[in-house]
């Protein structure tokens, strides 16, 4: 193995891919985004502008950036150490994930079972002040009325949970060949998808309080927000998924891209179950 | 094999002027940045001491108004922290991790180049700080409600910094985690791979499982300041010290994230110069990574004047002294590593040395804090502070400047001037312990940490540990002219210049061809 042009010929060498614009643009993006942000939350005339700057460059970055990675798996760049690496990925990043939705569900716990009873103990800011959850706090004096958990939050389990089966019916397809099964699961995942926001839009429409309610307000909206932020992300992700199928993208040896975004459904999934279980019903 | 004839024609995909760097996809080049950012901002931060130093030199007023020395602390120990320190680390890690592991680069390398370059997106948003109304943070890189709360605009920015930085350390942590997992030579089994691989891997472990968590923390503080949540505000059923668990679960970790690749690059330096075999490698591991577990749950040790309830003190009390455990099993393996080896004093070996030594003297001020009722006399003293800068100071910087001495003829295939370097190394570690060893007196006799005057008992102490800091300062410009002067030229290195060294980047060429083991080698 001395020569140039044998490593040129080597075929299961790792795939390291040319210099890329994207990752600066992507940092230009960043910071764009976070100075427009800035901004609006300080009133200042320039900033959605700029956010709005930010976000389309972070959208060409994306695009340019996946459409790259799209294009070196279809011809054939990444062996099977590639596709090893692209799984590890995966699941260290949705530990980090699981990670950032354990700090907010140890805030929930802790502002429940610990800071509440400790406030109720210290009768003397607050004389008269009980540990009752929900709760808006000691100096705000409203009165919470929770959302009812066997109403559209039951039916929005039943949602999530019919997603998950019909995500996985849609993989059964694309591992068995089924082109028809792997289109038609995949879109009836994003129309659950679609349903289980707007139904959480609508409840969120139609609460009786706002996250500026205290504790119980902030810790709901918070936990129940970013939830139903990730479910925006995964329902973009499976939509991209199916247009890849529908190009032809995929195939039942060679799909990564679907069971990585599949994953992440099903990461989704288990949050909204916990959230279910601790937000809504006790 | 020989590699450096495969890569001789490669160069030819790798641009160059200002977009090899900024398109970089190259773990080399990429590490290099890493270096480059850290030492800028290691300056910069160290200006800040300077000045907070400058301040601290007599009893009373001089330079700063209050507000701007609060700035200046915060500021220094944010910047050094995440500015500094860290990113050293991960270009230590982005050097020599595929080197070591032979590897032919990082498993993800344009993610790889988005993890730095967010770096200089979040230092612009974090030094803009100090232009704008209000001033810079001053709230203690600790972040604190509700003082933070209360904060202008500076403090707003700064968390989007933080969440840059954080999403930027999540990314890198993951390519470092795959690429030792996956990207192994092979033939080399886990309980093969070098010291500081090890170290690594379980660093980036902590990093993807608590960045996340100091990202929820911030975030709330974020709500709390612009859209009306009450986490950290009493009124609202919420409390400030929950802020306080959130970024301690988060904060020892990290102080664990910028000590265990340092524990890492000294593993790999005494070995070398004692020309033995690391004592103890299974050990080692193991000590690694039950200083890794035990770091998830010791934080509030951090907060034992905040009103715990005796027992969490208790058993917070326990685990923290339970570290002791695994850290001196690391320094006792290091000193037998030594035990008749034929050991020889270059610089790097010198600061590896100073480290094993002034480390421990840092963990030993930490076990003095891990007592409650003594922890309580001396919580936000200057005794903190000492213990914190022995370890990070003499522990994490020490060790990275070691580190580069040791690596510098790999990386520029040129020696460093050798007496220089030790007379860096003297002034280095004279100055270090003339500027914190009396912050240990200070503290013990009640001086607070964070103000910008002080009681006359305590001026003397404080002209030492101003005139030791600006002697520490200074040395380090004459560190940056060695560096300089070895990246510019110098004695050829040969391959291995290290006559004691055994890990797979020595069999390279100095500095290694573009891509190193294209085809990986063989370990046996
Ligand atoms: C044997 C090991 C160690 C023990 C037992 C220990 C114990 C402690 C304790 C109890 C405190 C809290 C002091 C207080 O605020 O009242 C503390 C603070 C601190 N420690 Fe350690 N420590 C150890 C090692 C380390 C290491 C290795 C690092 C970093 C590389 C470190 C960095 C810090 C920092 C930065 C603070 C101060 C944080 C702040 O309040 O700003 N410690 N340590
Ligand atoms: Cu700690």
């Amino acid at each position: 193995m001395q020569a140039p042009a044998e490593y040129a010929a080597h075929a299961d060498v790792y795939y390291v891919p040319p210099p890329s614009i994207w990752p600066i643009v992507g940092s230009v993006a960043l910071l764009t985004l976070a100075a427009g942000f800035v901004m609006v939350l300080h009133q200042m005339a320039a900033g959605p502008l700029l956010m709005a700057l930010g976000a389309a460059i972070l959208l060409v970055m994306l695009c340019g950036w996946f459409g790259a990675v799209i294009r070196e798996s279809l011809s054939g760049k990444y062996d099977a150490q590639v596709d090893a690496s692209f799984r590890w990925g995966m699941v260290w990043f949705i530990f980090s994930e699981v990670m950032f939705f354990a700090g907010f569900f140890g805030a929930l716990f802790y502002a429940r079972n610990v800071a509440l009873s400790m406030l109720a103990d210290a009768q003397l800011l607050w004389p008269g002040f009980t540990a009752a959850w929900p709760t808006a706090g000691p100096g705000m004096k409203t009165a919470i009325t929770p959302v009812e958990a066997w109403g559209i939050p039951a039916f929005n389990t039943l949602v999530l949970l019919s997603s998950g089966a019909t995500l996985t019916w849609a993989h059964r397809g694309l591992q068995r060949g089924r082109p028809l099964q792997l289109k038609l699961g995949l879109a009836l995942t994003i129309a659950l998808g679609v349903l289980f926001i707007g139904l959480q839009i609508h409840e969120y429409g139609a609460a009786a309080f706002t996250i500026r309610d205290g504790i119980y307000g902030a810790t709901f909206y918070l936990l129940t927000g970013f939830h139903g932020f990730h479910v925006l992300l995964g329902t973009v992700m499976l939509s991209v998924v199916l247009m890849r199928s529908l190009a032809g993208h995929f195939t039942p040896a060679r799909h990564f891209a679907f069971v990585a975004v599949a994953w992440y459904w099903h990461f989704v999934d288990v949050i909204w179950l916990l959230l279910f279980i601790f937000v809504y019903c006790l | 094999m020989n590699s450096d004839a495969i890569a001789l024609d490669d160069h030819s995909h790798a641009p160059s002027g200002v977009m090899r760097w900024l398109t970089s996809t190259n773990h080399k080049d990429i590490g290099t940045l890493y270096l480059c950012f850290s030492l800028l901002m290691f300056f910069f931060a160290g200006a800040l001491a300077m000045l907070i130093r400058a301040e601290l030199f007599q009893p009373g007023l001089q330079l700063f108004q209050p507000a701007v020395f609060n700035q200046l602390t915060t500021m220094h120990g944010l910047i050094m922290i995440f500015g500094a320190i860290m990113p050293s680390l991960v270009g230590f890690a982005n050097w020599q991790v595929p080197l070591m592991i032979g590897a032919s680069d990082m498993a993800f390398p344009r993610l790889n180049n988005w993890s730095f370059w967010l770096l200089p997106a979040a230092g612009i948003l974090l030094i803009s700080t100090f232009f704008v109304p209000g001033g810079a943070l001053a709230g203690g890189w600790t972040m604190y409600p509700p003082l933070f709360i209360q904060g202008g605009i500076a403090y707003d920015i700064a968390i989007l910094a933080v969440h840059i930085l954080g999403v930027s350390s999540i990314m890198g942590a993951i390519n470092i985690i795959v690429t030792i997992l996956n990207m192994r030579a092979p033939g080399m089994t886990l309980m093969k791979m070098p010291m500081f691989v090890w170290t690594w891997l379980i660093t980036a472990f902590l990093l993807v499982a608590v960045m996340p968590v100091l990202a929820c923390a911030i975030t709330m503080l974020l709500a709390d300041r612009n859209f009306g949540t009450h986490f950290f505000d009493a009124a609202g059923g919420g409390d400030p010290v929950m802020f306080q668990h959130l970024f301690w679960f988060f904060g020892h970790p990290e102080v664990y994230i910028m000590i265990l690749p340092a524990f890492g690059i000294v593993s790999t330096i005494i070995p070398t110069f004692a020309r033995k075999p690391l004592f103890g490698y299974v050990s080692m591991v193991y000590a690694v990574a039950s200083i890794a577990f035990l770091s998830f749950i010791v934080w509030a040790h951090h907060m034992f004047t905040t009103g715990m309830p005796l027992g969490g003190q208790l058993f917070f009390m326990y685990t923290t002294m339970l570290i002791a455990i695994p850290t001196g099993i690391k320094v006792f393996n290091w000193v037998a590593t030594l035990w008749r080896g034929s050991i020889s004093f270059e610089t790097p070996m010198l600061f590896a040395l100073a480290f094993v030594f002034l480390f421990t003297i840092g963990g030993f001020s930490g076990l003095v804090l891990s007592l409650v009722p003594v922890d309580i006399q001396l919580q936000d003293t200057y005794y903190v502070v000492a213990h914190f800068h022995y370890v990070l100071f003499s522990g994490s910087a020490m060790a990275i400047m070691g580190g580069v001495y040791y690596w510098l003829p790999k990386w520029t295939g040129h020696l460093y001037d050798e007496r220089l370097g030790k007379i860096h190394f003297w002034l280095t570690a004279v100055a270090f312990n003339i500027t914190f060893f009396p912050m240990h007196f200070l503290g013990l006799a009640g001086m607070p940490r964070r103000i910008p005057d002080y009681a006359l008992q305590f001026a003397d102490f404080n002209r030492i540990a101003s005139l030791g800091a600006f002697l520490l300062g200074a040395s380090q410009l004459l560190w940056l002219y060695i560096v300089i002067k070895c990246v510019r030229g110098g004695a050829p290195a040969g391959n291995q210049p290290w006559d004691g060294a055994d890990t797979l980047e020595w069999t390279q060429t100095s500095p290694p061809p573009y891509h190193s083991f294209v085809i990986p080698p063989l370990v046996k």
